[in-house]
């Protein structure tokens, strides 16, 4: 739920209006360094100088994850029905219509099935430039039917989280995709087929109390921020400061809660082998 | 009992005290007509009052101080209780007590969150926020009772998983997926009443089941309206317009297909009289016990998936 005081970073690298001359270069946050929009693709919005992880939406991972040409997305055009007619300082209706606008998406997951060397891959991928990667009825909805299609076709699913938790403006019902999700895992599990959780920056909330912590595989992008009370709200209980690196992909690999940690330019090459020795 | 009064009760205990008053003179002069009167008076503005409640004063209700929390119900709804603690991994956490217990002739586990009423006892019950170690208590204690055949029954009541350092350090999120994952597929009846505040993944970690039942004035929600507040509106001054938004009480819960049924409370709330709440959730656990103890198991954790699917509105 930190969408909202972590406005700054709610830019992805496409979208966002570079200072710098002509839009064509970007800097890196972590050491400064500038780079030229087609090195940055080139590297997988990686900075080539300290591996600094940019953060990027569902079509820039579909593109390097799957076979050319190979994926195939489902339940494209599902939208919320803003079931409790939700109004704050705004509309949650005119909320949505912005940001689909904006975004070009229609809520905070793709979902779809595609091949990584030639196997056939059940997907979801969230993008936190939609109200923050929040899921609400239709990111819960989205995720249990890629779920129910890896069950059906028995095939291998692969989630990548990218979110603030969940969305507060379908109140109650925004709770119960955790639920909703969660048990269609447990009933895929019993049927044997593996799914592999990858945790991006940011994956807190109720995200990561359903399905992102719920992988056989469960694998991070370095340095995300990853946790179940945002880091705010932490400080605020504790009284003091954070210690340096808490609740990053690291502190996770310290305290035993993932596998391992993988650069984006090796994902591809872990999952295809990860899934050659599960399936 | 008058260090714990809402705003909103107060017109009513204002009256209730005239008429004690009244009913001291009563022995020199024949008031009972007025007595009458005003009793019957104070019964309306109850009535008036609790009909109309906002949903801010019903989360109002919900933390009530004087409710009766899990400790509270399982003393006297069952017999036989022995506690179970711990979850043989890290420590026992004190925010949720649970273990076996007889309601009336049924072998129960029970699991719930517990606050405490003072200080020193919210203290020890960490305000009934739990740590990793009380989900993965109740989970131990969930796959206890499937082992042995045990139906469980658990209770809502947190404002929340506790947002703590060490709580992040051993996996909180860890702990409630989890839960979620394994209630889903329990191979026993689950039965789970929110019995105070239904505080987002906090509560949720123990509230997968088979019925959902709600106490009459309590709320279940993504987040608390305050933080609700401080985050849409930057401020946590828009509590009462985040409850009306959020839609958080037992009838929206109700219209919005997540929970079964509504528990009525004593006019006035649950802690008007916590015998007459805990005789009514009693007979009504036991209704609902009876009937899922009824299906198969198969067709029992089919239906479970299947309630939690039709849960969400969207539009294709
Ligand atoms: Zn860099």
């Amino acid at each position: 739920m930190g969408w909202f005081t972590r406005k700054k970073e709610n830019i992805s690298p496409a979208s966002k209006k570079s200072d710098l001359p002509d839009g064509q270069w970007q800097k890196c946050e972590e050491c400064g360094e500038i780079i030229h929009t087609k090195q940055l693709e080139s590297n997988l919005w990686c900075c080539a100088k300290c591996n600094y992880h940019f953060r990027i939406g569902s079509d820039q991972y579909i593109s390097f994850l799957f076979d050319a040409g190979s994926f195939r997305e489902s339940n494209k055009k599902m939208r919320s029905g803003d079931p409790l007619q939700f109004v704050d300082t705004k509309k949650y209706s005119e909320r949505i219509t912005a940001t689909i606008k904006k975004s070009g998406l229609n809520d905070a997951v793709k979902t779809g099935m595609g091949k990584i060397d030639g196997k056939k891959i059940s997907f979801a991928c969230m993008d936190f430039n939609f109200i923050g990667g929040s899921m609400g009825s239709v990111v819960g909805e989205k995720i249990a039917r890629a779920i129910d299609a890896a069950y059906e076709e028995k095939i291998p699913m692969i989630i990548i989280s990218q979110s603030g938790g969940a969305r507060m403006m379908e109140g109650a019902l925004s709770l119960m995709q955790l639920a909703k999700t969660s048990s269609r895992l447990a009933r895929l599990a019993e049927a044997k087929l593996p799914f592999i959780s990858i945790l991006t920056d940011p994956t807190t909330g109720g995200v990561t109390a359903s399905f992102a912590m719920l992988g056989d595989i469960i694998i991070a992008e370095p340095k995300a921020l990853i946790g179940f009370a945002g880091p705010r709200v932490i400080k605020q209980t504790i009284g003091k400061d954070l210690p340096e690196g808490f609740q990053r992909s690291e502190f996770l690999l310290e305290n035993g809660f993932i596998d391992f940690i993988v650069s984006r330019k090796e994902m591809k090459e872990k999952l295809s082998r990860l899934i050659e020795y599960l399936t | 009992m008058a260090k714990n009064v809402l705003d909103f009760e107060k017109p009513i205990i204002a009256l209730e005290k005239k008429i004690e008053e009244m009913r001291r003179l009563e022995g020199d002069l024949d008031i009972s007509t007025e007595i009458k009167n005003l009793e019957e008076k104070v019964l309306q503005l109850r009535k008036n009052i609790y009909d109309n409640l906002t949903r801010w004063q019903r989360v109002q209700l919900a933390r009530h101080p004087e409710r009766p929390y899990t400790l509270d119900y399982i003393y006297m709804m069952t017999e036989n209780f022995i506690e179970l603690h711990g979850d043989r991994l890290f420590g026992d956490d004190h925010a949720i007590v649970a273990g076996l217990a007889k309601l009336d002739q049924h072998k129960v586990m029970i699991i719930g969150q517990q606050k405490g009423r003072d200080t020193k006892s919210n203290l020890f019950r960490n305000f009934g926020m739990s740590n990793p170690e009380g989900y993965r208590k109740a989970l131990r204690l969930m796959k206890l009772a499937e082992k042995f055949k045990i139906p469980v029954i658990t209770m809502l009541d947190t404002p929340g998983a506790y947002p703590g350092l060490e709580a992040e350090k051993r996996g909180q999120a860890e702990a409630i997926a989890r839960n979620l994952f394994e209630m889903s597929r329990l191979r026993v009846p689950i039965i789970v009443t929110i019995i105070g505040e239904g505080a987002s993944g906090g509560a949720l970690g123990i509230g997968v089941g088979d019925r959902i039942l709600m106490l009459q004035n309590t709320w279940y929600s993504v987040i608390s309206p305050e933080s609700c507040s401080s985050i849409l509106w930057r401020s946590w001054e828009y509590k009462e317009q985040a409850a009306e938004a959020l839609k958080l009480t037992a009838e929206d819960l109700l219209e919005q297909g997540i929970v079964d049924r509504i528990i009525p409370e004593p006019l006035g709330g649950a802690h008007k009289d916590h015998q007459l709440m805990v005789s009514t959730l009693k007979a009504i656990l036991k209704e609902e016990l009876e009937a899922l103890l009824k299906l198969k198991t198969e067709k029992l954790v089919q239906n479970r998936l299947e309630k939690f699917a039709r849960m969400g509105v969207y539009v294709e």
